[in-house]
Parts: C-alpha cells; structure tokens; sequence
C-alpha cells in the first residue's frame, strides 16, 4: 500500500506537497499568443477534400469558423489581432465577434489544440 | 472545388497496426487475442512498409503503432519515419518497459507525434502484480521521463477495474506529476483475456459510481491541464457504447501477421473470415471484406436497433459483446437497457463483482505442441 500523504512515484528528493511546476489552466486574453503546440497538425486532406487537425488519438473536423481562427494561432498574432483580422474579414463589428472568438480559443486551449 | 466522386465507405480515420503481439508484460486484460500469433508469423518491414503507404493513399489520418510491445521491433524507428513521411499522424502505444534514452531520441528523430504509456497501477508491488512483470512500474516512471524531456506529448492510459480503482486519485496525480497531456481511465473492457478474468477484475456498481465521480471532479479540477478520456464498463450502463465508432466505419486493426480486423476483438466472432494484406490490397478489404460488410452500417441491425433513434449514436453497441453475452453476434448489445439479454449482463456483474479475488489467469503465448519421438 501507498503510505498516506506520499504522492505515488514521486522520485526521491521531490519536496511533498504541490511541486512548484504544477501548470495550471490557462485563461485566453486579449495579449495571448495562441499557437498550435508541435505535436498538433493543421493539414489539408485530400482524401476528404477539407482541414483537419491531428492531435493524440484525435482528428478534429474545424468548422468555417474554427479553421480560420486555427489558421492565425502561429504564436505571433494576439488575440486581439485575430479577432481585428476576422473584424476585417468578415466585416464584422470587432466588438461582436471578440466573444465567440475567445470562448472558441478557450475550448481549444482546454482540450489541448492549442497552447497560449 | 467539388470533392471526387467516392464509391463506397468513407475512409477510415486511423489504423491500429499491431506489430508483434510479444510483450514482456502479461497483464490479465490484454487486448490482444487469446490465440496471440507468433513471431514467425509477422509482417516483415518491407510488407508494414507498403500497408502504411496504402493506408495513407485510402485517407486513414493517423496510425498506432501498437502490439503487444511494438518497441520489440527494431524497424519501429524505420515504420514512424516512414509514416511520418506520408503525413500521417504517428502515436506510440507502449509499456515503455523496454525503452531506454537513446532510443526515445531515434523515435524523436523519425518524428514520432505523441506516446500512449500504459500504467498498471501506482502502488509498484501492485502495478507489477497485475503486468506480471518485476520491475516493471519503475521502468515505466524513467520511460515516461525520458518521453517528456524529449519534448513528446504523452498521454498515460490506466486501465482500471477492482484491483486498482480504490488509488483512482493517485493515478490521476501521477499524471499531472509526469506532465501528460491526457489521462485515459480506461475501465476494462471484458473481451478476450478481460473477458476471461472478468470475475477476477469487475468492479461493483458502487466502485464503479465513485470511480465516475473522481474522474467528473478531476477533470473539473484540472480543466486546462490535462485532458481525459473516461471509457466506462457499460455493463452497468443504459445505453450502449458507440463500440469503435460504428463497426467499419473509422478504424481497422492490422495483426502482426497482416490479417485486417474492424476492431481488435473481432476475431472472437467465429462466423467472419478476415483478409490478409498480403492477399489482398487495404483498400479493397476496406471497401468490400465480407467481415467489415457484415456489420456496417445499419442494415444489419435487428429490433430494437432498427427503428432506435439512437442507431445512428452508437451504432448497435459492440458485437463482441453481444456475441459474448448472448451467443449471437447480430443481437443488440446487451448493454443497452432495451435488449432482451440486458438483465443478464447486469446480473453477471452484480455476482461476479461480490465474489472473493480470484487469481489472475495472465496473458500468454499458448506452448507449442510437442510430440516426443
């Protein structure tokens, strides 16, 4: 049995308690950089003749809107940036599309797709 | 543009190839078949070769690399560069037992994407009990150090059932101590070898509840941190699993001799034949094998799936488990409420549940035959 208060595996010289590096959920903002981690691909397929993505032991089919909010996450454009280059595109009201667009970038961050 | 006209299926997402079904491991809920092929019989390099390259050509997106113990082969660096090379999407499902630094780099540098590692347990004595491999729950905690200094996203799967199910939280807290992007809390599934140990590892409908209610909070907890993949034992549940995704609708499974399978169960069903790709190109088993018609789609259905609303969702359940249960491997899922047989399935996991531990019947190779001379 596993002695109470000692966390399984944890490897001799480790301090008890929560380890300092612990990550913690990130919260998108309007300064984030979100970007595709290395281990996410954003692929055309040919097979089926649209974008997909690829991720561990998952294959997301992107919506319109999803594929063009992905294809800006390159770690350079702020969220305020894509939300302005959407604005733009879509001749939309920036102020009207900023809160899809951030609660979409938030389910892709929380399930993995995206980091920020 | 328009896409191409396609006769047929649509293409499957993945495939599962099973290299070898060698493993160092024994655990008592292996996947594989209880009749595991040998290593005589296994595809040679330049044969999985031309399999990746014809899945890749049908649209499948990502392929598992998977066994028993894929690492066992010495061409897996070879296979993922290869893979890698046609885009598809590679993933290592691994006990890491067997992995050391060096060769987690080779893996890295053929552009493996993402490790599936198995654990047993997080009590060592336990894990190594249930894998019936001594050291093993040490070698896994080095493995899944190396995969993450590597820079691989690992995702821990946790097979659980009444052995483990009480150090849940643990479980959970060893993967965010490893820095995995996903937790699999994978109830064991009763096919094959689970199928045989079934009275040794189901949990009780109570366990069962609390395990859901750990993994409910955990993932609400740690939203943002890790992801998790819950897959339930439906023989308590209502409604059926959408079982591999509907039969021959999103994957197929290669054996290490090359038979292709819709799912890794499926050669329990006695009445289907399956293909070989050394017989027969991917594409055309995929298309029009006897054995991935036979159940595919909704016309195989009988009543109550028929007129179910729900025959699209999950697809009749698994036919393993109908065949399993009820003897036929055409009847509904007995997991569903709305199945003749479903208060039998209920019933065999309240009394199989109750009943006192009883040895493991591990996973192995049958012995050979031998006649003295």
């Amino acid at each position: 049995m596993t002695p109470p208060g000692t966390p399984p595996g944890t490897p001799p010289g480790t301090p008890a308690g929560t380890p300092a590096g612990t990550p913690t959920r990130a919260i998108v903002e309007g300064g984030s950089l979100p970007r595709l981690p290395r281990h996410v691909k954003l692929r055309f397929d040919k097979a089926r003749d649209r974008w997909v993505v690829l991720a561990p032991e998952r294959v997301l089919m992107p919506d319109e809107t999803a594929l063009e909010v992905l294809q800006r996450c390159d770690g350079e454009t702020s969220v305020n940036a894509i939300v302005a280059s959407l604005a733009e595109a879509y001749e939309a009201p920036p102020e009207e599309i900023r809160e899809d667009v951030s609660a979409l970038l938030q389910d892709l961050a929380d399930k993995g797709f995206i980091q920020l | 543009m328009t896409p191409p006209a396609r006769i047929g299926p649509d293409p499957p997402l993945a495939i599962l190839a099973e290299l070898t079904h060698r493993c160092p491991l024994r655990c008592p809920y292996c996947s594989n078949p209880l009749e595991l092929e040998r290593r005589g019989d296994e595809l040679d390099t330049a044969t999985w070769r031309r399999v990746i390259a014809e899945a890749a050509e049908l649209g499948a997106l990502q392929v598992h690399f998977s066994g028993g113990e894929p690492t066992l082969r010495d061409d897996l660096e070879a296979l993922t560069e290869h893979a890698a090379g046609l885009g598809l999407y590679t993933n290592l499902i691994t006990a890491g037992v067997l992995l050391d630094e060096a060769r987690v780099g080779r893996l890295v540098e053929a552009g493996l994407d993402h490790v599936q590692l198995s654990i047993q347990d997080v009590d060592a004595a336990e894990a190594d009990r249930i894998g019936g491999f001594a050291g093993g729950y040490a070698r896994k905690l080095e493995a899944a150090r190396w995969i993450r200094a590597a820079g691989l996203p690992l995702t821990l799967n946790a097979p659980v059932h009444r052995h483990n199910l009480e150090r849940l939280e643990d479980i959970i807290a060893l993967a965010v101590e490893l820095g995995a992007e996903r937790l699999e809390v994978a109830h064991v599934q009763y096919y094959g070898w689970g199928l045989k140990n079934r009275a040794a590892l189901i949990p009780t409908r109570a366990q069962l509840d609390r395990a859901t209610e750990v993994v409910e909070a955990a993932r609400e907890r740690l939203k943002g941190v890790i992801v998790f993949d819950y897959v339930v034992p439906d023989y308590y549940a209502q409604r059926p699993k959408s079982c591999m995704g509907g039969w021959a609708r999103q994957f197929l499974n290669i054996t290490p001799s090359g038979k292709v399978l819709p799912c890794h169960a499926a050669e329990t069903i006695p009445e289907l034949a399956f293909e070989r790709v050394t017989e027969r190109g991917l594409a055309e088993i995929w298309r029009d094998s006897p054995a991935f018609e036979r159940f595919r789609g909704t016309g195989w259905m009988p009543e109550p799936c028929q007129s179910c609303d729900r025959r699209e969702i999950d697809w009749g359940g698994c036919r393993c488990q109908a065949l399993a249960i009820t003897g036929d491997a055409a009847n509904t899922d007995p997991a569903c409420g709305l199945s003749p047989h479903h208060a039998e399935i209920l019933a065999l996991a309240e009394a199989e549940s109750a009943r006192a531990d009883s040895a493991f019947d591990y996973r192995r190779m049958a012995r050979p035959v031998t006649v003295e001379a």
